[in-house]
């Protein structure tokens, strides 16, 4: 029991830093920022609204990291799910709701050949998704290279469905009060949210992913049944993936080939920030959730400035990526001293 | 029978059986639907043709192929960086020479500043890349894909969001050719790496060492060898083709386009390397095999836009190829034909298996 609790520590530990360094960005940000509203409940509410793809597509990079995979198609699978939204409801007529259905479907089909050749053909899945990211970024020319911008109505009503909250608002420049609002968006990704966190934390399934992380071969000895489990994430992740594709398509309303690009790393660091390694076997959703809002801290930051170009969004990422992963690194080296 | 069988399989087994097999599938497209296709003229001294443009334009991907066949050997992994790296290698080059202006007719700096300058940066970013893998112990893409994203982004803040042009004629000799060699440049840095890194290999121990690395890391830190030293020159060398090949994409058009440079060649150099029999799970490597790999696929990426595939639309084509070619590897594959040829055998003699 006391071994136990060591370990879950040396974990908390990073989810600690985690939150801790996300209070203290936006304490930062308030202080530099004072002048121009970045205390407003909306700016923090925003972080949620442009970020409700991300806070998926990570939740669903949780998944696949805890139990040791990578997935770096997301991205492209995101482009191609707007892509194809957009193109199904514009080009071909079709309506919102048989769309949405075919995209998670194909969503779910992609997840499912990906999972197939990493689980059966035990194929590395770092070359598969790879050749998945290309494979979805070309059908995403493919089906057009122009951009598509998406004109219809039950499309944009979900677009536009928000909720204003009771409290918290502020007066506008014409005098009139406004509430603090989210879209429906940011609650479909949030529920999203809370179901994978049951999933993972009080089903057999989401138990089992963690011991194949933890160690293939003694999940294996133990009896669980490790391809069909790992075939099952990946088909999870490709959902989640064509969903945030949808979610994020509810925030641009277009479809376009560069877009999403680079997401993965996102997705990515979201979950390593939060606290999951990149060994596989550790992991939790809501420390996904703080890597997204650290991510959406960073942006809020660029914008408030106004100087800066959005290019150091990713960079400043990409360092924040690497600390968490040499200290990650570090904390395994320790550990394994002890 | 069974001999002719025998030596059916023999020369399967050869290691550059698949890759020569492929090329050949490929040029025999060519031919049948274009007539012309090694057809090789002579315009004001310098050589035209299919296949000089297909030798020509693989260069930097001949180049890449190298480095990432080395990364792949001693790592098991591969670097996705390397697209990336070279438009920062670019970048750097062209803003050193041009002194960071958009667009100028003159240098202004030393030539040989500006090559510098892009081969350091290649060698640095390989040396970080290498230092997360072997030293920090991370997943090599995942290392890397730090740098592919970021990269981009660094090749932007360089060139300030925008393409530099640098109207040089002397810049362009590294691309174009130089005046009276009917070959162009480009061919001849291929060749000269390819070249020095098989004289290294061959002549020192450094080959031997990053084959046993990539077979068991930990054997060979047990015989001795500096595993993680070694990693760390591979991701390094790797990084300086990077570098090189950066050069060689600015020069052909005189300009960086930081976000369109050495677009989508990582896949590309990966491509090559399975292509060319390596196993993609590190040890024994074949340079000649990833040379072949690569020419293999620039002869596939012209033939595809010969039939009007636009570029966004090759990594389809290309992703596909690379996982029927990565699942032909498989022994897992292997197994499960085998286990389905036996329960059809099975199904002969015995009772039928639906």
């Amino acid at each position: 029991m006391k071994k136990y609790r060591e370990k879950i520590d040396g974990n908390m530990f990073l989810l600690l830093i985690t939150i801790g360094l996300f209070f203290a960005m936006y304490v930062i940000g308030l202080i530099a920022f004072q002048d121009r509203g970045f205390g407003k409940l909306q700016v923090f509410l925003n972080l949620f609204i442009s970020n409700s793809g991300l806070i998926v597509a990570s939740v669903g990079m949780t998944i696949v990291l805890i139990i040791g995979g990578i997935d770096i198609s997301i991205g492209s699978v995101i482009a191609m799910t707007c892509m194809l939204l957009a193109w199904m409801m514009e080009v071909k007529g079709i309506g919102a709701v048989p769309a949405l259905i075919i995209v998670l479907l194909i969503g779910i089909a992609f997840g499912f050949v990906q999972g197939w050749l990493i689980s059966y053909l035990k194929l590395q899945p770092f070359i598969v998704t790879l050749a998945g990211m290309f494979f979805a970024r070309g059908m995403t020319a493919i089906i057009s290279t122009d951009m598509i911008s998406i004109k219809n109505e039950q499309f944009l009503s979900w677009a536009n469905a928000k909720w204003s909250l009771p409290f918290g608002g502020s007066v506008n420049k014409k005098g009139i009060v406004v509430n603090p609002y989210i879209y429906a968006g940011v609650v479909i990704a949030l529920l999203v949210l809370i179901l994978v966190f049951i999933l993972l934390k009080y089903t057999k399934f989401g138990r089992s992913i963690y011991a194949i992380g933890g160690n293939e071969q003694s999940a294996l000895l133990m009896g669980l049944n490790v391809r069909r489990t790992k075939l099952k994430v990946y088909v999870i992740n490709g959902f989640l993936a064509s969903f945030a594709g949808f979610l994020f398509s509810l925030n641009t309303c277009a479809g376009f080939v560069e877009q999403a690009k680079g997401f993965e790393m996102e997705a990515i660091a979201a979950s390593v920030i939060g606290g999951t390694l990149l060994t596989g076997g550790v992991g939790n959703v809501f420390g996904s959730l703080f890597g997204v809002l650290i991510k959406g801290t960073i942006e809020s930051f660029i914008t408030f400035q106004g100087s800066l170009s959005s290019w150091w969004t990713k960079i400043v990422i990409a360092v924040l990526l690497s600390f968490f992963i040499i200290l990650q690194s570090m904390l395994a080296v320790a550990r394994r001293k002890k | 029978m069974s001999k002719s069988k025998s030596i059916l399989k023999k020369i399967a087994g050869y290691r550059l059986f698949l890759p020569l097999v492929c090329l050949a599938i490929v040029l025999l497209i060519n031919i049948i639907k274009t007539p012309t296709f090694f057809e090789i003229s002579i315009k004001n001294g310098v050589l035209y043709g299919y296949i000089i443009d297909i030798i020509n334009r693989g260069s930097e991907l001949v180049i890449l192929a190298i480095g990432m066949t080395l990364v792949v050997a001693a790592s098991g992994g591969t670097d996705i960086s390397v697209g990336a790296v070279s438009s920062v290698a670019g970048a750097v080059c062209v803003f050193i020479l041009g002194g960071g202006l958009p667009s100028t007719d003159y240098y202004h700096a030393p030539y040989i500043l500006g090559l510098l300058g892009a081969l350091v940066v290649g060698i640095a970013c390989g040396a970080w890349n290498g230092f997360l893998v072997a030293r920090m112990r991370i997943q090599p893409m995942v290392a890397t894909l730090i740098l592919y994203t970021a990269g981009r982004g660094i090749a932007q803040l360089i060139t300030q969001g925008q393409n530099l042009y640098l109207r040089v004629d002397h810049y362009k000799l590294l691309g174009a050719s130089i005046p009276g060699v009917p070959l162009p440049t480009p061919v001849f840095i291929a060749v000269l790496v390819v070249l020095l890194t098989w004289l290294v290999l061959k002549k020192t121990s450094i080959g031997l060492y990053v084959q046993s690395v990539g077979i068991n890391s930990k054997a060979a830190g047990l015989v001795g060898l500096n595993a993680t030293m070694i990693k760390i020159l591979a991701y390094t060398f790797c990084g300086l083709c990077a570098g090189i090949a950066g050069m060689i994409i600015t020069s052909r058009v005189n300009s960086i386009d930081a976000n369109n440079a050495g677009l989508n060649i990582e896949l590309d150099a990966i491509l090559a390397v399975a292509l060319g029999g390596n196993s993609l799970g590190g040890g024994k490597f074949s340079l000649a095999g990833s040379v072949i790999g690569a020419y293999t696929i620039q002869a596939l990426t012209t033939t595809l836009y010969a039939m009007h595939v636009s570029s966004d639309q090759l990594p389809v084509y290309k992703a596909i190829v690379v996982i029927v070619i990565v699942s032909l590897q498989s022994p897992e594959l292997r197994k499960m034909l085998g286990n389905l040829r036996a329960n059809r055998s099975a199904g002969v003699t015995g009772k039928k298996v639906a």
